[in-house]
């Protein structure tokens, strides 16, 4: 007993913690300009798009969504669009609505502006996966509000906090599925197009990427919606949107208003997840498949 | 033919493994390096390959799957690079370029058809087709006609806007034929091309290939691990091993040459009264006879022979016919001198020294005496008796002696030809059209053991009849 007791005294006194305080601590004194360059271009893109989407009557937005509904579904959905999107407008908290889906589109557009080149990067390289795959499972791990802590010790409290950590959240199954959807394209195509003598580069646009897109596409939408589960929490410091609604409604028990909140956020995850897949399923190598299953 | 071979293989290894040099080095250094390369866990794929490639061949590579024929042939065009040795292509070393310069060889000398077609699903027949000019960067309306040249001489031509997903496997590969066609390179490496295909489709698309091979003139490297698809499209085959080339030559060779057990064996069961030509089973005519030395001359060999009839050659041994022993002996009686009045063409049938055996057994059945067998001069090369051609197609296939046990009719297992001429030409009576007969496309004369003999293989080898 007297060994374990020892034994169990020499382990060390590991604070990484402390660490990666010292860390934030020190990028925060030497890379404020870098913090602000951020915080600005995500404020520059979050603040118009709000006011876009929030520019015109409710009951326009509605239409228009319902009308791209019906062109990409078919009018079933578009019809289901208009009815859901009615009821938030209804309730009324389409202004909260709006602003988050326009947290939604930057986060998830800045997030997939990582993630796509990234996947490519690993697809080509092992050792690149190697090292790049433990971190996206760490990012996909690690507690969703760790990440907002430093996120506000950098940004303070407001949009961009919530946006970056959102975009940190939400980035990995883009990469994974990138790199997925790369890696799954069939070898011999590839050959074929080096034994016909094109470049990397030829083969990555015109046979890799668009036979992969498809499983990209599915990478698109995964990250929209771990963007738009995301932006609720991040509601928490201050990001506004149906976040906010939603963190009042817990701080104040307010159960009907939490209820209303959550409503929207259903509704806007269906109208964005059906469209991305649709998006996705009318790509010309989607249609290819198709066609080879009938075969 | 110029000096420059197509392709010119030197030395060439290609070994898997982190000490793959090292690995290669034993191999070449010393006569028993397989057995040192076990503790250096590598792999050989392929050891030391050398061969040249002539312009306008056929070249088959055949050999089991993990023989290393795939590896050789994605080292011709560089997709793989070898760990040793030289690949020259118009005489310039490719292991040597750089990889601008290698695209640029095999967009403008080197195309290549793969086992699974390798078409890009999401585009259409014609953009494929047209693939190898899009990467050359060609103006579309130019690549677009080309495509469709090359469409139509595999005949897609009416299929250019489906998608690859819309047609059968032969006519994917027509496709990726087509595209390699479209190229207009010399070379064409073909991938177990056809492996892929039932084996009708796949006897379309080899008759097709052989077409447009006549047509078109290419230097071809065709992969393959069936020996009937080997014999029937190779000028020339190589047969590989365990990485190493066992026996280069004609299919004729390595059938009746092959350079060890493992060749002997590869081929054992192999269609060959369909690559045997006449000349592989001929043997040397017991009586020639000039025509101009006259009836006696003939009757005196004929004894001496012991056979029913002589045959006769003219100037520079050009083949004219037999005479039999009945019209020597009733020439020499009547006292004629010239021989050419009783030269018959009817006696012994003649076929070319290029017919398979498969399309001998009608001539030889018919033929009272044995087949002459003429060269492309008309030369008297040889003559088959019947019992050489069955001794021969005995030897071919061990399932001749369940053909031999069933009752036969008169004739056809009698060991010589008989010299009751009478007898002979009851059962069988004599054709007045050597010319037909010389082809071997009769088949209503033929005779049904013989066919037996030859249709039973050659359903079992190739799945039908040709």
């Amino acid at each position: 007993m007297n060994i374990i007791e020892r034994l169990n005294d020499m382990l060390p006194y590991v604070r990484i913690g402390d660490g990666f305080q010292t860390g934030v601590d020190w990028s925060r004194t030497n890379l404020s300009a870098l913090f602000d360059g951020i915080a600005a271009t995500v404020d520059a893109l979050v603040d118009p798009l709000v006011e876009l989407l929030t520019a015109p009557p409710a009951i326009v937005m509605v239409l228009i969504f319902a009308g791209l509904g019906w062109w990409l579904r078919g009018w079933k959905f578009g019809l289901g669009t208009a009815l859901g999107l009615g009821l938030v407008a209804g309730m009324p908290i389409w202004n909260q609505t709006m602003s988050t889906l326009a947290l939604v589109l930057v986060s998830s557009g800045l997030a997939l502006l990582l993630a796509i080149p990234l996947g490519i990067v690993i697809s080509e390289s092992r050792r690149a996966s190697a090292i790049v795959r433990p971190v996206l499972d760490l990012m996909q791990t690690m507690p969703a509000f760790v990440y907002l802590i430093p996120a506000i010790f950098f940004f303070g409290v407001g949009v961009v906090p919530g946006a970056l950590a959102t975009v940190v959240f939400s980035m990995p199954p883009g990469v994974r599925l990138t790199e997925l959807g790369l890696r799954q394209v069939d070898r011999e195509v590839v050959e074929a197009g080096e034994a016909f003598g094109a470049s990397p580069w030829k083969i990555l646009l015109r046979t890799k990427l668009p036979l992969a897109l498809p499983t990209i596409m599915t990478g698109v939408n995964q990250v929209i919606m771990l963007a738009l589960s995301m932006v609720v929490i991040a509601g928490m410091v201050g990001a506004g949107g149906l976040g906010e609604v939603i963190t009042t409604a817990l701080f104040r028990a307010q159960v009907g208003a939490g209820f209303e909140g959550g409503v929207a956020v259903v509704i806007l995850a269906v109208v964005l997840d059906r469209l991305t897949d649709s998006i996705g399923a009318r790509t010309a190598s989607a249609k290819a498949q198709r066609a080879m299953q009938e075969a | 033919m110029e000096t420059v071979s197509a392709l010119r293989v030197k030395s060439l290894y290609k070994v898997y493994g982190n000490r793959a040099d090292k690995a290669a080095e034993i191999l070449r250094n010393s006569a028993d390096g397989d057995e040192k390369l076990a503790d250096l866990s590598v792999t050989a794929a392929v050891v030391d390959a050398n061969f040249e490639v002539r312009r306008g061949e056929i070249f088959v590579v055949m050999g089991l799957s993990g023989s290393g024929k795939s590896t050789l042939i994605r080292m011709l065009n560089g997709l793989l690079p070898p760990t040793h040795g030289t690949v020259e292509v118009d005489g310039i070393d490719i292991t040597k370029l750089k990889p601008a310069a290698l695209r640029k060889l095999r967009r403008e000398k080197i195309s290549m058809v793969f086992q699974h077609f390798a078409l890009q699903p999401h585009r259409s027949v014609l953009d494929n087709a047209g693939y190898a000019l899009e990467v050359a960067g060609l103006p579309r309306a130019e690549r677009r006609e080309k495509a469709l040249q090359a469409l139509r001489m595999v005949g897609l031509d009416g299929w250019a806007d489906k998608l690859p997903q819309e047609l059968s496997g032969g006519m994917r590969q027509r496709v990726g034929l087509a595209r390699a066609l479209a190229a207009g390179t010399e070379i064409m490496l073909m991938d177990e091309a056809f492996s892929a295909l039932d084996p009708l489709i796949r006897r379309e698309v080899q008759d097709q290939l052989l077409e447009l091979q006549a047509e078109l003139g290419k230097t071809i490297v065709f992969i393959t691990h069936d020996l009937n698809e080997a014999m029937r499209l190779g000028d020339r085959i190589a047969v590989m091993r365990a990485g190493r080339i066992v026996q280069i030559g004609t299919a004729e060779e390595i059938l009746t040459d092959p350079s060890n057990d493992y060749v002997a064996q590869f081929v054992a069961d192999v269609d060959r009264t369909r690559i045997l030509t006449a000349s592989a089973v001929m043997e040397r005519p017991l009586g020639v006879v000039d025509v101009n030395s006259g009836p006696r001359v003939a009757a005196r060999v004929l004894r001496e022979t012991q056979t029913s009839a002589v045959y006769i050659t003219g100037r520079d041994k050009r083949y004219l016919g037999t005479v039999t022993a009945d019209a020597a002996t009733q020439a020499v009686r009547e006292g004629r001198k010239n021989l050419q009045e009783i030269v018959s063409t009817e006696y012994a049938r003649t076929v070319a020294d290029t017919t398979p055996v498969a399309d001998i057994f009608a001539p030889c059945a018919e033929s009272p005496a044995p087949v002459a067998v003429v060269d492309a001069a008309g030369r008297l090369a040889g003559v088959i008796p019947r019992v050489t051609l069955l001794s021969a197609l005995g030897s071919i296939s061990p399932d001749v002696s369940e053909s031999t046990t069933t009752p036969e009719p008169t004739g056809t297992a009698d060991p010589a030809p008989t010299n009751d001429a009478a007898q002979t030409s009851d059962a069988i009576p004599a054709s007045d059209d050597v010319g037909t007969a010389s082809t071997g496309s009769g088949p209503a004369a033929t005779p049904e053991v013989p066919a037996q003999v030859v249709a039973e293989p050659s359903a079992r080898m190739t799945g039908g009849p040709a």
